[in-house]
């Protein structure tokens, strides 16, 4: 294994395959509970810490688990971790847990940790799964935080509850409730759709149009 | 079809035993099942310790500058301070009452849960069942709209309405008052969590202002 392929399976989550952003995948939790900072926070570092350690363990008993039953010992796995992490988060900061309710549960179907098992953590070393899910936990966390932050200084006026505007804010509420969340996604999706674009080499910003245009030309 | 078959069949390679199988399975189940127990006993102290600090912390809110709190519990149609031995005292509704630093009882706390708008609203307020009013009330847990019904929690006035009322309370339109005693001014926008709120403590202390009173009646032992 080169330099290069551990930075890259580092950094590779965290913009350019951001599980969020790039591969639109996880979109519950993401449009559910970005309501507030805090929230993203626990969130975030929830699905991180079960993220990390599944797929440590996926990867180090990839050659014991028989390929016909891969999925269920996945899900047996990440179930674990996930209650693991929910009866801490419990423990811990109660007032948190209550307010992420049955959202800290639902990280067991959350498709970017079956995703990271069953595309790397089965494929790859232990050390590079671990880069890997890193990675990947911190895109996650960048992605949801980029979403609390947007949504709770325009929607409450605060960031992690402390004033942003001042007392003559009035605060856009639609912002924290569920419809916020798909303006703020749609936005971010959008944004980022159009900065690739500007990137991406002359060919591919070829517009609809002008394809309709070659078409038709060889049509005719 | 069947060329399709058999091509799936070739690519899964040799198959596994299902002893195999459901033993990997099994053993995956069980350190699970392990993991999450050696947690759960780690964890439950904190979460109980958790869950009776916020309780207290409510208690506390509500009849402000007790002394000395007790548990009551609503046993066999009464309120009772001990329960018979071998009676579970978990699942029994309870009551809490406060005295002073003169051993006068400052008043009861009693929790009450209904369906709000959205969720469950679960609050607690003081009672003096002596004056009969509603010493003042928390809003203890709620998922009403942001911006609206959650005011049940945010507006202050609306809160503060709920100090020294006599019951059983009466929700009114802001301005439609007639200064009566017990009426509780709803908030514009948020009609029915404010209705609902109001509704908890009357029905709460329907049930259990009887209940209160024979206590009383009975020496408060």
């Amino acid at each position: 294994m080169t330099h290069a392929t551990a930075r890259d399976d580092l950094l590779k989550g965290l913009w350019k395959d951001n599980p969020v952003l790039v591969q639109t995948l996880g979109m519950c939790p993401t449009l559910a509970i970005t309501n507030s900072v805090e929230n993203g926070i626990a969130m975030g570092v929830a699905t991180f810490f079960v993220l990390v350690g599944s797929s440590v363990l996926v990867s180090s008993l990839r050659k014991l688990i028989p390929n016909e039953i891969r999925i269920t010992a996945y899900i047996v796995i990440i179930a674990t971790f996930v209650t693991v992490a929910d009866m801490v988060l419990q423990a811990v900061v109660p007032v948190i847990h209550k307010q992420l309710g049955a959202f800290i549960a639902l990280i067991v179907v959350n498709c970017i940790i079956l995703a990271r098992q069953e595309a790397f953590a089965a494929k790859n070393t232990v050390w590079r799964s671990f880069l890997d899910a890193v990675g990947m936990g911190f895109g996650f966390i960048i992605a949801l935080l980029l979403m609390c932050a947007i949504r709770e200084v325009l929607g409450n006026g605060t960031f992690l509850g402390h004033s942003v505007f001042g007392p003559n804010y009035e605060p856009w509420v639609i912002m924290v409730l569920p419809p916020g969340g798909f303006f703020t996604l749609g936005f971010m999706l959008l944004a980022i759709a159009a900065w690739s674009r500007r990137k991406a080499p002359r060919p591919l910003r070829a517009r609809p149009h002008d394809v309709t245009l070659q078409t038709q030309k060889a049509v005719v | 079809m069947s060329e399709h078959v058999h091509a799936a069949a070739t690519e899964l390679g040799p198959s596994v035993s299902p002893f195999k199988l459901i033993s990997t399975l099994s053993v995956f189940g069980a350190v699970a099942g392990l993991l999450i127990v050696v947690v759960f006993q780690a964890t439950q102290p904190a979460v109980l310790r958790n869950q009776a600090a916020a309780t207290a912390a409510a208690i506390t809110e509500v009849l402000p500058g007790g002394a000395r709190y007790q548990t009551l519990f609503e046993h066999d149609g009464k309120l009772v301070a001990e329960v018979p031995a071998g009676v579970d005292t978990v699942p029994l509704e309870k009551v809490y009452t406060a005295f002073d630093t003169a051993n006068e009882r400052l008043g009861y706390a009693i929790i009450g849960t209904e369906p709000g708008f959205v969720d469950n609203i679960k609050l607690i307020f003081g009672y003096d069942a002596g004056a009969k009013q509603v010493l003042g009330m928390l809003v203890i847990e709620q998922k009403e709209t942001p911006g609206l019904g959650d005011k049940i929690v945010k507006d202050t006035a609306f809160v503060n309405g709920f100090t020294r009322v006599a019951t059983p309370l009466r929700g009114v339109k802001i301005g439609a008052g007639t200064g009566a005693s017990g009426e509780i001014d709803m908030i514009t926008g948020a009609t029915i969590s404010s209705r609902i709120t109001i509704g908890i403590i009357n029905h709460q202390l329907e049930r259990l202002q009887p209940l209160i009173e024979a206590y009383e009646k009975a020496g408060g032992a």
